[in-house]
């Protein structure tokens, strides 16, 4: 009883981490049509830059604000010059942002070496909290859950309930028509991809505050967003949550009940959601 | 029609005299290929590792036997598949003579079968420690000049036994040969004793979320056997603090490791104190291995605190292969017969201690029993405990028997 109480905690959390991440993907493919596959060198940048801005200023809000900035500047900048003048072009995008990958990945080692990195968390959130029935949990990864929320909330008043929401759907169905009525849509498309990806730098921060900064974080986090949202459906925000639990939960039910297995329960999932919804829990056809 | 067949020709031509270039040039030099792990979660390890082939090599001015030294480095990210794909490239490809390498546990398996079908080339391990690799149908063109996962933890189930009074401990380790064969060199010294294994909790490599499996570890345990590589370990240590789990840990060889010690984080605090043990450990109290530590951080200035534990196993590899090849003064001929005699019968002194090699090539070497201790100056070193000397690959049992019992695995062996 205690240990699948203690397991389902676990990923309910994980998945919290995980949603964070994939909402930024989901945000820029939904929006954009871009698969972005270097959405996990912005998750490293965001860490690292998060970690550099803590160890300057030995503030934990701070350095989720850093990491967060970071990886949107990078991000923008990505679109802006490489990736807005093959709009349209899905082959191509994939190609340049694995490309932007790999020299990421390789610049990052070269500059922060190959330990992990850690944050030193603040007292009120280190350590566990009391709790009925598993006696204590980490108050931090208690935090990652609410961090969740609000992440999700934010984005769902942000799409629907904003003039720039507003805008960014309009661009979604037609862009040329978005345009005739004056408003810049390139302009629009590079927000878009910067908040995409200040979410991942401030889901780098986040994880690397709850877990740990190493190199080859990148294409784990790569992938766990991918299987998020292949299963939860491309471009839908409650298809990222609902997705992010069932991966979650599996990992850590699998961790707790039969660990040799547990990394291929995910992938099941993924084939069983594909076989029954081919676009996904709440996918519908590009 | 015939202008641009004598073009053809003119290309093939050019093509042929640049291969009989590159074949003269491999005539003179040696080329000898390094691979490790800069990719994955052994990235730590794996720059040691070029560190080490580096300063090897530094120190010898690139040369052995006379002939001038080509390096080639390779990348694997600790997975088998990998390790083998870029152990082809370097054999078939650029045509290494000898292959110092690999990092990890399955790659060693891998790299050690592969070997049997490059007969005429010579592979020196690197750091990879699962115990089948040389125990169990070796190669004959395989060496390994470190010690095994097993050997590594030899004295530690004594120790903790007779001086800590463990009696019940759980385990969670990585679920890889590697794992496996340190959890083995643990349990055979702890079970003999009359402690208990009561839980085995093996955890794929490469998870970043232990809670799950913390969560597992029963209540009764007196302490906990943990064993995983790199980052992994980290994470694992953090979790486990921030749990709130009271039960002391005792480290198997990686989680000790200065690519563990030296990283930054909270769950520094509650290292000091925990066993260990290893081939080699950097509270060694001894004017060569002081030297040795000193090159180190000469020659390496942005590197860890003291030198690792993969880069010594590499830094052995390589001086290893350079004494071989001093020996034979750089003769190859024969493929390469008289080096692989004289590399068998080596007698390295090394800064922790002389190593040789036993009938299957693989190492007999001091064992070092370790307590995590705080330096002066903040950072966290290996204090020496107990040294056990000329530590052999059956553990001091006769082969046979020894073999007997079977290979590492998830069950075996077993004392609950």
């Amino acid at each position: 009883m205690k240990l699948l109480l203690l397991a389902t905690l676990n990923g309910i959390t994980l998945a919290a981490l995980y949603f964070i991440v994939a909402s930024g993907f989901t945000l820029i493919f939904g929006m954009m049509r871009v698969v972005n596959l270097a959405h996990g060198s912005l998750y490293l940048i965001g860490a690292y830059l998060g970690h550099d801005v803590a160890a300057l200023s030995g503030s934990f809000p701070l350095a989720l604000a850093g990491g967060a900035l970071g990886a949107a500047l990078v991000g923008m900048a990505i679109h802006y010059f490489l990736l807005d003048r093959y709009q349209g072009d899905d082959l191509r995008q994939a190609l340049i942002t694995i490309g932007l990958s790999i020299i990421a990945a390789d610049l990052l080692l070269a500059r922060y070496g190959g330990l992990s990195y850690q944050f030193e968390l603040p007292e009120m959130f280190y350590g566990s909290m009391p709790m009925p029935i598993v006696s204590g949990y980490p108050i931090f990864r208690i935090v990652l859950i609410g961090l969740a929320i609000a992440v999700y909330l934010g984005l769902w008043l942000l799409v629907q309930r904003t003039r720039f929401g507003i805008m960014i759907r309009a661009g979604v169905d037609d862009r040329h028509m978005l345009g005739a009525l004056g408003v810049n849509v390139p302009l629009i498309s590079t927000l878009v991809f910067g908040l995409g990806a200040a979410l991942v730098g401030f889901a780098g921060v986040v994880g690397s505050a709850s877990l740990s900064i190493a190199p080859g974080e990148d294409a784990r986090y790569l992938l766990s967003s991918l299987v998020v949202v292949i299963v939860g459906g491309m471009g839908s925000l409650p298809g990222a949550a609902i997705g992010a639990l069932l991966i979650g939960l599996a990992e850590q039910i699998g961790l707790a009940y039969f660990p040799t297995y547990s990394i291929i329960l995910s992938f099941v999932i993924m084939v069983a959601v594909l076989a029954w919804r081919p676009y996904g829990l709440m996918g519908r056809p590009a | 029609m015939l202008s641009r067949k004598l073009r053809c020709l003119a290309l093939v031509a050019g093509i042929t005299a640049g291969f009989s270039v590159s074949v003269s040039a491999q005539s003179t030099n040696i080329r000898i290929g390094g691979l490790a792990t800069l990719d994955g979660p052994f990235v730590a390890l794996g720059q040691e590792a070029f560190r080490a082939m580096e300063l090897a090599f530094e120190e010898a001015n690139y040369t052995a036997g006379g002939r001038k030294i080509e390096w080639i480095k390779e990348s694997s990210d600790g997975r088998p598949d990998v390790a083998l794909t870029k152990a082809r490239k370097l054999i078939e490809q650029d045509k290494v003579d000898i292959l110092i390498g690999p990092m990890s546990g399955g790659e060693g398996l891998a790299i050690k079968e592969y070997a049997k079908t490059a007969p005429t080339r010579t592979f020196v391990n690197g750091f990879s420690a699962a115990q089948e690799t040389t125990l169990v149908s070796p190669a004959p063109n395989f060496f390994r000049f470190g010690a095994d996962g097993a050997q590594w933890q030899a004295g530690l189930g004594n120790y903790v036994y007779d001086t800590k009074g463990y009696r019940n401990v759980a385990v969670v380790a990585g679920d890889y040969s590697f794992g496996y064969t340190q959890v083995l060199g643990f349990m055979s010294e702890f079970c003999a004793k009359g402690g208990k294994v009561i839980e085995k909790i093996w955890v794929p490599n490469g998870t970043k979320d232990f809670s799950s499996a913390i969560a597992r570890i029963p209540n009764k345990a007196d302490a906990v056997y943990i064993m995983m590589g790199g980052a992994d370990s980290i994470n694992f240590l953090t979790q486990y603090d921030q749990s709130g789990a009271k039960q002391p840990l005792i480290l198997g060889s990686n989680v000790s490791d200065q690519t563990v010690l030296s990283a930054k984080g909270p769950f520094q605090r509650r290292l000091v104190g925990l066993p260990s043990a290893h081939m080699v450990a950097d509270g060694i109290e001894d004017a060569v291995y002081k030297d040795y530590v000193a090159k180190y951080k000469k020659r390496f200035p942005d590197g860890l605190s003291s030198p690792s534990a993969p880069f010594y196993g590499y830094y052995v590899a390589t001086k290893a292969v350079l004494a071989g090849l001093n020996q034979v003064a750089g003769d190859l001929s024969g493929d390469q017969a008289k080096f692989r005699a004289a590399l068998s019968k080596l007698r390295l002194d090394m800064p922790a201690g002389q190593v040789s090699l036993d009938e299957n090539r693989q190492a007999i070497a001091n064992i070092y029993v370790t307590e995590v201790a705080r330096a002066p100056d903040g950072s966290l070193f290996n204090k020496v405990v107990k040294v056990i000397p000329n530590v052999n690959q059956t553990l001091g049992h006769p082969r046979e028997a020894f073999i007997a019992r079977g290979v590492p695995s998830r069950d075996n062996p077993s004392c609950p």
